[in-house]
């Protein structure tokens, strides 16, 4: 069974009623006409871009476009990270920590996938790795995202509290340790929440739309069982790693607490 | 001057000072300056809370010889208001207050069952003294310790500091009240304005 390709006319409809939303928020004033219209030409402009880049990329099947692409991936999940920060560590340790946490958990996760699980040869293929790779290190963005933002924030409302900590004689790591593991619980949420109701309340897009292209929905299923496993690892481990580097960077080598070093 | 003393030469921090003393086992100094001179943070940078130049000595032993942590279990700094961050009072104290100390400040043993949420300001004080000298500071921090108690519950709390002085513990005593420092301080320093640092001659 082949998939039914959609034209672009087809999207054109599919656009026809957020467009009748786009007119209805203009109408009662809700002010999210404009922010939802942006959004909508986004998605059109860089989905197209990347079906563009990825049809190139699948047809000249080479290690280094398959590199460049996921640099551009790691690049853009950290822009992500750092852009939802409240506070950020100033002199580039946000965005240092967050390529990090990115690169260490989710190449390695989607490294494991594709060479050992998958078994794909080569390893490098494109048109396995980059969509493992995508999905790993969007849902390990989220987690570092989460993970810091929890930390940095709750440091920076808690000083009085880490200060007399510090002031009883307690080590900086003890002083903060509270404080890591609900970054790492909050970052862990959304993860497990998905574990928990995958294919009763929510059907993942991954698996639907291999389902959709003519896949045998067993073989979909098993598919997505070893992207929800890889994911919730990517973002476990990211998170941790994140959360751990960035309580150490809040204190300086005589575990001082440094809010100095966090700006708005 | 013995081994046992702290001693604080040229000491700068967050643009302040410089600050010298040396103080005894036993000693209490007293410090009184207008707000904003900077004693807060005098008393944070003592604790090695923030940075600081210049020397300090405890003992014959800098702060860099040992942890951070291991400095402020030393040399303790008590916060004008104490926090407490779990559910219970008892959670807090890594050891059992001394009862003898507990009952002198006019706390019952049974506040340590007790949900932090039911301290007043006032007992909150007196038991960050409590959880503080559980460490057996030799050098003891105080800012404005006894802002919150009425004038009975004060006089009990610098009771208890002295009786700790007199076994050779050392306090520094920041406060305003100059009929306090007359009565628990041995001797002390005026700050003024950015941190100018001069002996007193009398608390007025």
């Amino acid at each position: 069974m082949d998939v039914i390709a959609l034209s672009w006319r087809d999207i054109l409809l599919a656009a026809v009623p957020l467009a009748a939303l786009a007119a209805v928020f203009a109408w009662r004033g809700c002010g999210l006409s404009r922010t939802l219209l942006i959004g909508a030409v986004r998605t059109f402009v860089q989905l197209a871009l990347v079906g563009v880049v990825l049809k190139g990329v699948f047809q000249n099947a080479h290690p280094l476009w398959t590199f460049c692409f996921s640099m551009v991936m790691l690049g853009a999940g950290t822009w992500e990270v750092a852009r939802r920060q409240h506070r950020r560590f100033s002199s580039g340790w946000t965005v240092g920590l967050a390529v990090l946490g990115l690169f260490t958990a989710g190449f390695t996760v989607t490294v494991f996938a594709v060479a050992a699980l998958v078994g794909v040869r080569p390893w490098w293929s494109p048109q396995y790795a980059i969509p493992l790779l995508g999905m790993i290190l969007g849902n390990t963005m989220t987690g570092i995202a989460l993970g810091m933002d929890t930390l940095t924030q709750n440091a920076w409302k808690q000083r009085a509290v880490i200060e007399n900590r510090l002031a009883l004689g307690q080590t900086a790591a003890d002083a903060v340790s509270e404080l890591r593991r609900e970054s790492v619980r909050t970052a862990m949420t959304p993860i497990i929440n998905s574990l928990a109701v995958c294919g009763v309340v929510s059907l993942p897009g991954m698996m639907t739309g291999q389902i959709l292209s003519g896949s045998d929905p067993l073989a979909a299923v098993r598919y997505q069982m070893m992207i929800m496993y890889l994911i919730a690892a990517g973002a476990g481990f990211g998170s941790l790693l994140t959360v751990q580097l960035c309580a150490r960077r809040l204190f300086d080598s005589r575990e001082r607490l440094r809010l100095d070093r966090l700006s708005a | 001057m013995g081994v046992n003393d702290f001693e604080a030469t040229e000491l700068r921090y967050g643009g302040f000072g410089p600050v010298s003393f040396v103080m005894r086992k036993g000693e209490i100094l007293g410090v009184k300056g207008p707000s904003g001179c900077g004693k807060t943070r005098l008393l944070r940078a003592l604790a090695d809370m923030d940075p600081w130049e210049g020397e300090m000595v405890l003992e014959g032993r800098a702060p860099g010889t040992m942890p951070a942590s291991q400095w402020r279990r030393r040399v303790a700094y008590l916060p004008a208001e104490s926090q407490w961050w779990f559910d219970g009072v008892g959670e807090h104290f890594c050891g059992a207050p001394d009862s003898a100390a507990l009952c002198a400040l006019g706390l019952e043993p049974e506040v340590l069952g007790w949900p932090v949420a039911r301290l007043s300001s006032g007992e909150k004080q007196r038991l960050g003294l409590l959880r503080t000298l559980i460490n057996r500071p030799a050098v003891l921090l105080l800012d404005e310790p006894t802002a919150h108690l009425d004038a009975a519950r004060a006089k009990a709390f610098e009771t208890l500091v002295a009786a700790r002085c007199a076994e050779g513990m050392m306090a520094l005593w920041v406060a305003h009240d100059p009929e306090q420092l007359a009565r628990v301080t041995t001797r002390g320093y005026r700050m003024a304005a950015g941190g100018v640092w001069k002996e007193a001659e009398a608390w007025t």
